[in-house]
């Protein structure tokens, strides 16, 4: 099975505009603060949870969805945002809580919506997995072949919804698939702790045989595209839900302002050795025939895009305050 | 001797102490919760506690807040006494059947039979733009239904005081306290969440409130933050010829209605500010008996400050916008007094 050259350009070009934008994201949270981790102040207020490390897990589910399939995210949402096409700009406008933004600021960075790519997030962990189910039972129900893809953290396969959705999508045969990404922490829990089974994608086998568990080590976009694909076209012939476990790494604290001391010393930079996107980047010119100018230009295109949205994000205004009071009903 | 009277403590470190306390003289309190172990709580309520206590005691669990949370009603109801910690109360939502159906009406459904001696403690709170899922108080939420304490104090010397009470009584004690009011570093640093707390154990009675300042022409009620905005507002509205009366309720269940109503008998001329929505909440269940117990004794319509019934929003301005202040209490108090 061979990944085309196409597909391989767009994870590529994808988990560079992830990882720019959160880098980028980093940058402007401390902007304006004082104390420098001062949540509630600054170009960008609140929590703030970045993706930076875990670029894989999106991108090689993503290159399988289409703009109708559904995906559900968790308080950690951009790099799943990205790869699925949500409005950069609207995106970026609502983590400033400007009203260009795609809830006009009333939802941030943990909420995101966009509907016209099937996107939502939740900053309650776990919450996402039931409703994916659901929006699967709704594509089941309209005869449509969309898939619901709903990314969880290791920590989140701990909650009473995990259960009882997978069950609930292997009663009713739904086009389910749950993302585990494990970045072995649930905040500062390491996942020994948390965790009663090796890895996620076992759990698989008690919901039943129509079931399929995956678990793709070393943060490997090529092992995640291989195993999506598989569980992806399995949910579209209706032969039933999958869980992919990822191990992925986290290189930042839980959210920005973390002090993580419960990170052994070192653990960080071993993990940034094994940064996903330049070890990509190596196999695409070495394995693929990719050249470095073609690189660089899907490079400048990311950047560009993410430059834009900033910009955009930078130049909105913010909303009136009467919006406050709109849209409690519709 | 004098210098170690007037130590002075951010609320977490006298929530943690509190908790230290109790944990070295019953050997049957213990902590479990989502990052309270090496972390110390989010929010810092078990700082440095398990470097005393160990893994043991201080239990850092997965999270499945319906686990662990049904799981401190089951130890409690044999005889532990349990400190659960959901780590923000709007996450209550996944757990509320064992909050709500089981640590509240255990007690009364067994006729009294079953003591259910635990403490549910829980951050509340917004103003720091962390938007509707992570920055409700639902303060009302809770003490709209019966058979669980529900307590929010203030000041570190009542986080401490009200937390030895809380794991001493025999009840479900809904333990809220303010995430701005901790002390963090990470947030704004406010005066009134540093403040004199006394090294050794006392307690503090649960179903209290308490008089901040005393005043003869209007009488303000808040809580936690609007007891802060209070304290600000009342300099200001002094300074204004206003001469307010400030109480902090500190207790929602069981609520001090004699310091609201001795107050109100005085002023004639009631303020209540809530950061909890407006309808159905603290400030209508106030509004309700002052109403039902002191109407003659207002001069003026009751006021009331709270959250606009609508989700918590994420911008800036917005939830600035809906959030009661020491602003909007002046103004109110001004409006009021003048009435
Ligand atoms: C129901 C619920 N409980 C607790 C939290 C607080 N919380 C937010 S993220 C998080 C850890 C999540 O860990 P994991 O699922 O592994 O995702 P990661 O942060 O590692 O991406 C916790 C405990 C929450 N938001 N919702
Ligand atoms: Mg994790």
């Amino acid at each position: 099975m061979t990944i085309s050259r196409k597909e391989l350009s767009w994870m590529y070009e994808t988990m560079y505009k992830s990882r720019y934008y959160e880098d980028e994201m980093e940058k402007t949270y401390t902007e304006g603060k004082t104390p420098v981790f001062n949540i509630g102040s600054g170009t960008v207020p609140g929590e703030m949870h970045l993706s930076t490390g875990q670029e894989p897990a999106a991108i090689g589910i993503s290159v399988h969805l289409r703009k109708d399939d559904i995906v559900a995210s968790p308080h950690r949402p951009h790099h799943h945002a990205i790869a699925k096409g949500v409005d950069l700009k609207r995106m970026t406008a609502e983590i400033f809580g400007k009203k260009t933004g795609l809830s006009k600021g009333k939802g941030g960075h943990m909420h995101l919506f966009d509907p016209a790519v099937h996107f939502s997030c939740s900053g309650i962990v776990g919450a996402g997995l039931p409703q994916a189910a659901g929006a699967a039972l709704a594509a089941k129900k309209k005869n449509k072949d969309s898939v619901a893809v709903a990314y969880i953290g290791e920590g989140a396969a701990n909650t009473g919804s995990f259960h009882e959705s997978l069950n609930l999508a292997s009663l009713w045969n739904l086009p389910y698939i749950v993302v585990v990404e494990n970045n072995s922490y649930g905040i500062s829990v390491p996942k020994s702790a948390s965790t009663s089974v090796a890895s996620n994608d076992l759990r698989a086998s008690a919901y039943g045989d129509n079931v399929k568990g995956y678990y793709v080590k070393d943060n490997d976009p090529i092992a995640m595209y291989h195993a999506s694909k598989e569980a992806v076209e399995r949910a579209r012939k209706g032969e039933g839900p999958s869980i992919i476990e990822i191990e992925t790494y986290r290189f930042l604290g839980h959210f920005q302002g973390d002090a993580e001391g419960y990170r052994p010393e070192g653990e960080v930079e071993e993990l940034r050795e094994k940064d996903p996107i330049p070890l990509f980047r190596d196999l695409l010119m070495k394995d693929h025939s990719f050249k470095e100018d073609e690189l660089v230009s899907l490079e400048e295109k990311a950047k560009g895009e993410v430059d834009e949205a900033y910009a955009f994000a930078r130049e909105s205004d913010y909303p009136d305050l009467e919006e406050a009071l709109d849209n409690v009903f519709i | 001797m004098e210098t170690e009277k007037k130590r002075s403590l951010t609320g977490n470190k006298a929530m943690s102490e509190a908790i230290r306390s109790e944990m070295e003289r019953d050997e049957n309190v213990f902590v479990l919760g989502e990052d309270i172990g090496e972390y110390g709580g989010i929010f810092g309520s078990t700082e440095g506690l398990i470097k005393q206590f160990g893994p043991e005691r201080i239990m850092d669990t997965p999270i499945s807040e319906t686990g662990f949370i049904g799981a401190a009603i089951g130890a409690a109801s044999e005889g532990m006494r349990p400190i659960a910690e959901l780590m923000f109360v709007d996450f209550f939502g996944v757990t509320m059947d064992q909050i709500y159906n089981h640590m509240a009406k255990i007690p009364y459904m067994s006729g009294g039979n079953v003591k259910l001696p635990m403490v549910l403690m829980t951050a509340v709170g917004g103003g720091y733009n962390d938007a509707a899922q992570h920055s409700q108080t639902l303060y009302a939420t809770f003490a709209h239904l019966p058979g669980m304490k529900v307590v929010a104090p203030t000041t570190p010397y009542d986080l401490k005081g009200m937390m030895i009470s809380a794991i001493r009584d025999d009840n479900p004690v809904v333990f809220m306290f303010h995430k701005t009011l901790q002390g963090l570093g990470w947030m704004d640093q406010l005066d009134t969440s540093i403040g004199q707390v006394p090294e050794e154990t006392y307690s503090v009675p649960l179903g209290k409130a308490k008089v901040i300042k005393e005043g003869t022409d209007v009488t303000i009620v808040g809580l936690q933050m609007t007891t802060h905005f209070g304290m600000h507002a009342v300099k200001e509205l002094e300074e204004n010829g206003i001469n307010a009366e400030l109480i902090d309720l500190r207790s929602i269940v069981p609520l001090d209605k004699e310091t609201i109503l001795r107050s109100v008998k005085k002023t004639g001329r009631l303020l209540i500010v809530d950061e909890d929505y407006k309808s159905f909440g603290i400030s209508a269940e106030i509004a309700a008996i002052v109403a039902e117990e002191g109407l003659y004794d207002l001069e003026a319509p009751i006021k009331r400050l709270a959250i606009p019934d609508v989700p918590i929003p994420y911008s800036r301005p917005l939830e600035q916008y809906i959030l009661p202040n020491a602003e909007k209490i002046v103004q109110a108090a001004t409006e009021l007094a003048n009435e």
